[in-house]
């Protein structure tokens, strides 16, 4: 008989939909993400099945720009910012802090239904025929000129926002006020420092895009004249408003991947993290001066010279925490003892694409660059290489470490590793040609185009066509796990940290007793076993 | 077995003290207190629990601020590009609602503050009840002038949109005028709705003798909320009715 | 496919030189710290591969040398790329003085050049090489972008307000012009050429066309001089329905109705085009009105009938073929 844990503790609909289990939680919002994955999944597909010959020749304009604009709207609001902090987050930060649960539990579970209702919503949008105007959602086109159900659509998005807001205040009071006995600051897991900061811009961010949002569906449906310029408004200040929220958001969905990452280098090297007040602290740094660069989206719609540049200044003083955490992985592996187990093959793929990822966005950062590629396929791919090959390789090696600790059970190593590198293949097939598109001058959004840049497109479409094979195949092999995997002991990786000092899957309560901290969490020193010691 | 409190901790760029990962994490015994029946489980003891409700309120807040802040910042900008345009359609507003509504609501934090202390102080359920519901009548007063206003605004064809119409000089500043003081006058009165639906609650539950020295929380954290509504209008008034200055005819 | 697939766009102002150079080494900049990073974690992974089932790694924890090396070198590289986009950016914003104006307005889903000598060119422009040219550019309706890929230059182009890009080409050619900001459901249609010209030849273009010895002859300069003819052609780029042996015929408009191509009809498409809308086409014709005269409204009228005894294709019905990127 299995012993009690929070998967058996409770059967039936109820005792999951009324649970106020953190662990729980993170289980309802880990399937319907996987969800709204696969939905904004096909809407990328379908873009990249149209963009295979130059001519619009597959879909109508308007349903080629209805495409577009879900498979962002459903990625941007419904995948990516809740994807880590919601799954991977909810399950472990009580745990990595030696607490029950989050600090209120009540809470969380509304944050679900709260997603979940603005899910509904933006479906029903999508269903009832679609919004056409970008996930950015410009105006005066999306108050005035749109086809479609944009009201629904912004209405949706406010809805959702919410539910980011409930989870970043619930981990910022939990870090602040749950943390067990002895487990200081400078003591806490790089995975926590990284929801911590997260939650900041969560609290700090999101009510910014609420409000904009609301003035968009406003203006769309009672006429208020807010961006009209007609009655004088400005349709470059919804840039500045939305901008403020959707650059920090960026840092939202790239954060808690890099807490992941962290925390998988450690494990899979046995050893501390190179650095660790700087690791730390620079996660704080990109959150903070995060909020100061939104002025970068907006240097060709004519802002004034001298605010662009304090932005694109800014713009590319942000990039340094990033780069002073791509050093301390890659120092952290010096001498580590290294393990090729999937988890470290997606950080692998992590630090690796990353960094391309991160350099180009200073492509971006440059002025006198930026006029040339700005709204091409150079940010399409700038930023595909950081929520693609950043965000969600960070999630999936997530979800391959924790998994036993989630499930209780082990997944097959080999596919796991064979479909890691079919998305990195995948990946990079699909991304790269579009940074050469995007300096051809190819611009974004286009649902035809001339000829010349259509070897690159068929290059990006074979990659998107692997790459979707390559996700499609963890669904298989995590579904299977649960019913036939091998189950696992506390430790299955010999990692260090609380959540692995408890059972897999671990109790509802997490721990039977309260630990008391003593030292560093990851200590990996054994007396005689060190790299290079006899 | 040190004090895990008092423990020299040797700062970020010293090597932490080389233990055996498994004597770092120490179980220790679970002595049994005497709980208060509002205490929940995740919560070590009732000290942690109040700390973490109050924390969290405050944090809430700044998301409120931060909420209120885009439309401040919409304002901000085209006040600054319309100066009087933006003065010619404040004058349009009645100071004299406003300033009753100013009047009304700082008084209903005084009530509210009231409320909080009489539940600190153990004060008799009635009196408790009694400064929560004359924060209610106050907040509903303040409902019922800006029903009044709105209807008037109805009435005069100021509400933006099709049916808007100005007689002054700056009839498109004015519209847009009147399309943030409709979404921030708006904005704070579902504040102001939802505020008073927290305190039908907080009023049942102090009726049923819940609250004491020993657990006032929630009024407590109720209160928060509504100082914070208040002082959203403290900052709408002289924004949207006093701008100009000068005294009306 | 595979006969024409450029790896790198042509440069031709005198901005695309400075542009490239960012670029050139950015992208240096980039390969050298993506194949450090990705060869030292090929070279770790490798030597430090685990050997045994119990092995640690080496107890490090820091190093401030270290960090503050990997801080200050990054920013002072960052600041180098900052100063030197600042530089160009600052460079190509004020349009010097002299230089040759042209209005430019992006309506869903054309572009309207007028240069100030009274050409008038729709998803075309002309320009001269060597002289620096200033485009004064607004919106009738939503947020567009000019872009021209091959100088690197690319404004917004925002209702209400007046934007201004200028550039100096410097080869003769012809160049894509692309909307850069998406306005609906024509964005990737809202597109056309730059024509840089030898300042001789652009002097031909700017003077053009013979002098009108008839109505319909004066019509038929008319027809060109205000583009017409950009979009009533007889091939596959129409936009616009055939104008040959349309004179007198039925048309089928959209919604079902019929109506006949008489002087009435013809005076009505060109000054409220919106009126009757052929079916299979969008309605996108921009007004003429105010732009013409009633004796240029007779000559055009003129010119059309003219075109009605030539050999006639098939009535432009709605059985015709579609516009180009139908919906």
């Amino acid at each position: 008989m299995d012993t009690l844990n929070y998967l058996n503790n409770g059967h039936g609909l109820k005792s999951w939909l009324l649970t106020k289990d953190h662990k729980r939680i993170a289980l309802l919002y880990l399937a319907s993400i996987t969800g709204f994955f696969v939905i904004g999944g096909f809407f990328a597909l379908l873009v990249r099945l149209e963009l295979l010959t130059p001519a619009g020749d597959l879909l109508t304009s308007e349903t080629y720009n209805k495409m577009f604009t879900m498979h962002g709207v459903v990625m941007v609001f419904f995948f990516l910012i809740p994807s880590i902090p919601a799954t991977l987050g909810n399950f472990l930060i009580p745990i990595m802090v030696g607490a029950k649960d989050l600090a209120f539990p009540r809470i969380n579970l509304l944050s679900w239904y709260i997603y979940v209702l603005g899910g509904i919503f933006t479906l029903v949008a999508a269903m009832s025929g679609g919004v056409d105007t970008g996930w950015t959602f410009y105006t005066p086109y999306s108050t005035a000129a749109a086809n479609g159900h944009v009201i629904t659509a912004a209405l949706g998005v406010f809805i959702t926002g919410f539910s980011s807001i409930l989870t970043g205040l619930n981990f910022i009071v939990t870090i602040h006020r749950m943390r067990a006995p002895g487990l200081t600051w400078f003591r806490l897991p790089l995975f926590v420092w990284s929801h911590y900061a997260t939650s900041l811009i969560m609290i700090l961010g999101t009510p910014v895009i609420a409000i904009t949002v609301l003035l968009v569906a406003a203006e769309r449906g009672l006429h208020f004249g807010i961006f009209d310029p007609a009655l004088g408004g400005d349709p470059v200040l919804f840039q500045h408003l939305f901008w403020f929220y959707s650059h920090p958001a960026v840092y939202i969905m790239i954060l808690p991947a890099m807490g992941v990452i962290s925390e998988i280098v450690q494990a899979f090297t046995r050893k501390n993290i190179f650095g660790y007040s700087f690791v730390a602290f620079s996660s704080l740094a990109i959150a903070i001066i995060g909020f100061l660069v939104w002025g970068h989206h907006i240097f060709v719609a004519g802002q004034s010279v001298y605010a662009g540049m304090v932005f694109s200044f800014l713009s590319f003083v942000v990039a340094i925490p990033s780069a002073i955490k791509v050093f301390n992985w890659t120092a952290t592996i010096y001498k580590g003892s290294v393990s090729f187990d999937s988890p470290m093959l997606y950080a692998f793929g992590f630090i690796g694409l990353f960094t391309i990822g991160g350099l180009t966005g200073l492509f971006l950062a440059s002025m006198g660059l930026d006029i040339h590629v700005h709204d091409t396929y150079f940010v399409v791919a700038h930023f595909h290489y950081i929520m693609v090959g950043g965000a969600i390789m960070g999630y999936l090696g997530g979800l391959h470490y924790w998994w036993p600790k989630i499930s209780g059970r082990r997944y097959s190593e080999p596919w796991a590793k064979f479909s890691a590198l079919m998305i990195f293949v995948g990946f990079n097939l699909t991304f790269f040609p579009q940074f050469i598109a995007g300096y051809l001058g190819m611009p974004r959004r286009y649902h035809a185009y001339p000829p010349e840049f259509q070897v690159l497109n068929v290059a990006s479409t074979l990659g998107a066509s692997i790459l979707a094979v390559g996700y499609v195949i963890p669904l298989i092999y995590f579904a299977y796990s649960l019913v036939a995997g091998e189950k696992s002991v506390n430790d299955p990786w010999g990692a260090r940290g609380l959540e692995w000092e408890i059972p897999s899957p671990p109790p509802t309560e997490n721990f039977t007793v309260s630990p008391i901290v003593t030292g560093g969490t990851h200590q990996y020193v054994y007396p005689s076993k060190e790299v290079g010691v006899a | 077995m040190p004090n895990p409190h008092t423990e020299h901790f040797p700062g970020p760029f010293h090597d932490p003290p080389l233990v055996a990962n498994l004597d770092a994490i120490q179980p220790h015994e679970h002595v049994a207190l005497p709980h208060h029946p509002r205490l929940q489980h995740h919560f070590d003891d009732m000290a942690q629990q109040i700390e973490a409700s109050t924390l969290g309120m405050w944090v809430f807040l700044v998301t409120e601020i931060m909420f209120f802040g885009g439309l401040f910042a919409a304002y901000l900008v085209y006040r600054h590009a319309n100066p009087e345009g933006f003065a010619e359609a404040s004058h349009h507003l009645n100071v004299t609602w406003g300033t009753v509504n100013t009047i009304v609501l700082i008084v209903s934090s005084l009530t509210m503050a009231l409320a909080v202390r009489s539940a600190q102080i153990s004060a008799p359920a009635k009196t408790q009840v009694a400064w929560i519901g004359a924060t209610m009548l106050l907040g509903t007063t303040f409902l019922g002038v800006k029903a009044i206003e709105y209807t008037d605004k109805f009435t005069h064809h100021l509400v933006p949109g099709p049916n808007f119409r100005w007689e002054g000089k700056h009839p498109a500043p004015a519209e847009i005028f009147y399309s943030l003081y409709f979404c921030m006058t708006g904005l704070h009165a579902i504040h102001m709705i939802i505020g008073l639906g927290i305190m039908s609650v907080i009023g049942v539950m102090a009726w049923r003798r819940q609250f004491d020295e020993d657990y006032y929380t929630p009024v407590e954290i109720a209160g928060l909320y509504w100082h914070f509504v208040d002082i959203v209008w403290i900052f709408l008034f002289p924004l949207l009715y006093l701008i100009g200055g000068h005294f009306r005819e | 496919m595979f006969t024409n697939f450029p790896f790198f766009p042509e440069g031709a102002s005198a901005q695309a030189a400075q542009v490239d150079g960012i670029y050139f080494f950015m992208v240096a900049v980039t390969a050298f710290f993506s194949l450090l990073i990705a060869a030292l974690l090929v070279l770790f992974a490798i030597k430090y591969h685990r050997q045994h089932e119990d092995e640690v790694g080496v107890a490090i924890h820091g190093a401030l040398a270290l960090e503050l090396l990997w801080t200050i070198i990054p920013f002072a590289i960052t600041m180098v790329m900052f100063v030197w986009g600042a530089k160009v950016f600052f460079d190509s914003y004020r349009p010097p003085a002299g230089a040759m104006e042209i209005y430019i307005v992006g309506k869903q889903w054309m572009w309207k050049a007028q240069h100030l000598d009274g050409q008038r060119e729709i998803n075309e422009l002309h320009v001269p090489v060597g002289r620096p040219v200033k485009l004064t550019m607004g919106s009738e309706d939503v947020l567009h972008s000019f872009y021209i890929p091959a100088f690197r230059v690319k404004a917004d182009v925002i209702p209400g307000r007046s934007n201004v890009l200028w550039f100096t080409a410097t080869k003769p050619g012809r160049y894509h012009l692309f909307c850069a900001e998406y306005c609906g459901t024509k964005h990737s249609g809202m597109i056309g050429w730059v024509y840089a010209m030898e300042p001789s030849e652009f002097q031909v273009w700017l003077g053009g066309g013979k002098p009108a010895d008839s109505p319909a002859a004066a019509g038929e300069k008319l027809f060109t001089d205000l583009t017409c003819i950009t979009c009533h052609r007889d091939d596959a780029q129409a936009r616009a329905p055939q104008l040959k042996g349309l004179f007198g015929h039925t048309v089928h408009l959209q919604g079902g109705a019929t109506a006949l191509a008489d002087e009435a009809y013809i005076r009505e498409s060109i000054v409220n085009p919106q009126a009757k809308i052929v079916d299979g086409f969008l309605p996108i014709m921009p007004t003429f009105q105010g732009m013409v005269n009633e004796e240029q409204l007779l000559q055009l009228i003129a010119y059309v009938r003219s075109l009605g005894d030539m050999a006639a294709p098939k009535p432009p019905a709605g059985a015709a073929a579609p516009g180009p990127g139908k919906d």
